[in-house]
């Protein structure tokens, strides 16, 4: 059953309109769910009762002001639509020839019909929907679930803990691996506006590892506002992979959540690669609990016309011996803008940390605006920190060259973007991956990857 | 093949050329030689179609054509080649994918089919020789960590591969030391043809034992103030440039 914003009385604030959304709802939103499930919903929606939307000086989303995007009119669906579509015809994967366990996430709602709900492999791995696993797995669910994304300073991960009623988990217990990436699709179809909430969640064991390729996409031309938190969890000496790819139109807007909490001896590389979407507001959050753990996150925004990209990250040292890089790059163009705040938090006894970050940035036109900032809190006396920020233009030396050799101007620019954008795809580890992104990367700098490419959809702009 | 006709070129309101008449025929090696400062490399960005300065007055012909009218890669696809005195690092650009960009691009305005991969290998392979530039340089991004020998070299090894018509060198020797100016030398004297002409811009004399030029100019407060033979070089080594500039501060 549909349920819709506008019939919520206009007098209301946003954030009323909401509760009130949740108030009347929350039979339906939390039918047949384990109690900690219920339980942790009250908590979320008393949470954004206190915090409510960001506002406008806030610091933190000084230059993302989204409370008027949820105050639209946008549908909701409280449970899964029967939306039928082939998705083979109307949908080709942009990370084409990958080999890997594709999931498909349709509205927020898993969407695999000739597939089980929940994988459940002899080695333990289990992967599929959410919602299937917090009724089959309640205490294991409930262990992990709401313990990473934190609601007390994040209000969208309050909205989305309200909300979210399903999305994709993965459990890779002690010791095992993956034998291929997970793949999750997230696609939006409606013939509406609508609102969007799911929420993943990842737990690997100790010494366990795996690949997770996120990909978001829109599949009609109406307004989506996606609200994604996606929870992470890697145990002592364990291994995380995960890539996210935005492609949605650019009447869309994205808020995603990422928290990951890392033990000893883990590694995680996080990697948001922006190719389209209208405002995109991305938080990653990463907590080094044990001791030695290793973070990187890797981002690459390519804007133009209206495009917002703004990525927010917090990598939390609270442990010794841990290291951290972060390379972001972004090339903008036409009115576009773009904002990166990298914040590194070492704690007073995470001696020996090494935290790095770089923001590097091209604009391509006189209108397209970059705001960056480092913040760096570091209350532990033997670290290594760097941080370094760079906004410009391309390379008129270098641009000249190129020419000088009777390579043609727009190729030449094209060539110094690939290799721009190249700091950071070379720096994905898996190769196979590296080279489907570079393929992609290439043709949305060249102009030759619209949102539609993919989309059987004949939807204009 | 190439005329310049009473050149002027302005760099934010100061004129760095002041009038530069120059004609350089098929076969000939013309040495420029000057003090610094006095427009060397302006001379050669000009002719390469840098767009930083304003050409106020005089033409540029190369065959006939007004150069000025052309873009920098038009230029380059006509057959001028302009070896850089300061290469450019590109880092992410790799030597093999810029290589192949730009001799498919000169394909490809003559009409002509882009080169197959192996035998793009094969000419490679085949200048790398002329240039004596080991393996290793081709596999890195464009100039990215060269040493000042090395991008000298690569800047001969790219003139190697492209065969122009008209090459300006402008300073190729600054910094090299004498095993490598003897090898970018070579280059360049295998390369000569009755077809082609070559610019050398130097500061010294040192260059020109080695590539032997037909004409030697100097170039001193944006003008030609002298021409002569390759003799004029020798003259100039024994006396420095003082005395040239005598002369032309006098009659000033």
């Amino acid at each position: 059953m549909d349920r819709r914003m506008k019939d919520i009385v206009d007098t209301l604030t946003t954030k009323e309109k909401y509760i009130e959304l949740f108030q009347k709802n929350r039979a339906q939103i939390s039918n047949g769910e384990p109690d900690f499930l219920k339980q942790l919903r009250e908590e979320a929606i008393q949470s954004f009762g206190e915090s409510g939307f960001p506002r406008r000086k806030e610091e933190h989303y000084k230059y993302t002001h989204l409370e008027p995007v949820f105050d639209g009119e946008l549908d909701f669906e409280f449970r899964p639509r029967n939306i039928e579509f082939d998705d083979k015809e109307l949908f080709q994967c942009d990370v084409p020839m990958l080999d890997s366990h594709v999931l498909t996430v349709l509205n927020g709602f898993y969407n695999n019909p000739t597939n089980p709900p929940l994988y459940e492999l002899e080695n333990g791995i289990i992967y599929g929907s959410l919602k299937e696993a917090t009724l089959r797995y309640p205490d294991l669910v409930a262990k992990y679930l709401g313990k990473n994304a934190s609601m007390k300073n994040e209000t969208f991960v309050s909205l989305n803990t309200a909300f979210s009623q399903d999305g994709i988990f993965l459990f890779v217990p002690d010791g095992a691996t993956m034998d291929k990436p997970i793949q999750i699709i997230h696609l939006l179809l409606s013939d509406k506006n609508q609102m969007v909430h799911h929420r993943n969640l990842f737990v690997i064991g100790k010494n366990a590892s795996a690949h997770v390729i996120i990909c978001d996409h829109t599949l009609a031309p109406y307004m989506f506002l996606t609200n994604s938190v996606t929870e992470a969890y890697t145990d002592e000496n364990a291994s995380l992979d995960i890539l996210r790819l935005q492609n949605e139109h650019n009447n869309s807007c994205q808020v995603t959540n990422t928290w990951i909490t890392q033990e000893r001896y883990s590694r995680c590389q996080h990697s948001t690669i922006t190719l389209h979407g209208g405002i995109i507001r991305n938080n990653l959050h990463v907590k080094m609990v044990g001791e030695g753990a290793e973070s990187n996150a890797l981002g690459l925004y390519l804007t133009d016309k209206m495009q917002h990209v703004d990525n927010y990250t917090v990598i939390e040292h609270a442990s010794p011996n841990c290291t951290s890089n972060q390379h972001y790059k972004g090339v903008l163009d036409d009115a576009s803008t773009g904002y990166f705040n990298g914040k590194i938090h070492v704690y007073p006894d995470a001696q020996k940390t090494a935290a790095f970050q770089t923001n590097n940035n091209i604009l391509l036109s006189d209108s397209a605006r970059m705001n960056t900032k480092p913040q760096l809190e570091i209350y532990a006396d033997d670290v290594k920190c760097s941080h370094g920020a760079t906004v410009g233009q391309l390379d008129e030396d270098a641009l000249f060259y190129l020419q000088s050799r009777g390579i043609p101007k727009d190729e030449s620019r094209l060539l110094l973007m690939d290799a721009f954008a190249d700091g950071v795809i070379s720096r994905i580890e898996q190769t196979v991956l590296q080279i489907r992104i570079r393929d992609l990367v290439g043709k949305r700098l060249r102009g030759e990857l619209s949102r539609c490419n993919n989309c059987a959809m004949d939807c204009k702009e | 093949m190439l005329e310049i006709k009473d050149l002027k070129v302005n760099i934010e309101d100061k004129e760095i050329l002041k009038g530069i008449n120059l004609t350089v025929n098929a076969g000939e090696v013309h040495a420029i030689m000057g003090p610094n400062g006095s427009g060397k490399s302006t001379l050669a960005s000009a002719l390469a179609g840098r767009d930083y300065f304003d050409i106020t007055h005089g033409k540029i012909l190369y065959n006939g054509k007004d150069l000025t009218e052309l873009a920098p890669e038009d230029r380059a696809r006509e057959g001028i080649f302009l070896g850089f005195q300061y290469p450019v690092e590109i880092p992410g650009v790799s030597m093999v994918n810029f290589l192949r960009t730009s001799i498919n691009s000169l394909r490809k305005y003559r009409g002509e089919e882009p080169l197959p991969a192996g035998e793009f290998l094969k000419l490679m392979r085949e200048k790398k020789q002329v240039v004596e530039i080991n393996s290793d340089l081709t596999n890195r991004s464009v100039n990215e960590g060269f040493s000042g020998g090395e991008k000298k070299k690569n800047e001969i090894f790219q003139m190697a591969l492209l065969e122009p018509k008209l090459a300006i060198l402008d300073e190729t020797d600054s910094g090299l030391d004498i095993d490598a100016l003897r090898i970018v030398a070579n280059g360049v004297n295998n390369l000569r043809s009755p077809e082609n002409a070559t610019i050398v811009i130097t500061h010294y004399q040192r260059l020109l034992d080695y590539i032997v030029p037909d004409f030697v100019h100097v170039l001193y407060k944006g003008r030609i103030v002298k021409s002569g033979d390759k003799n004029l070089a020798k003259e100039l080594e024994e006396h420095g440039y003082e005395w040239i500039k005598q002369e032309v501060d006098m009659d000033a």
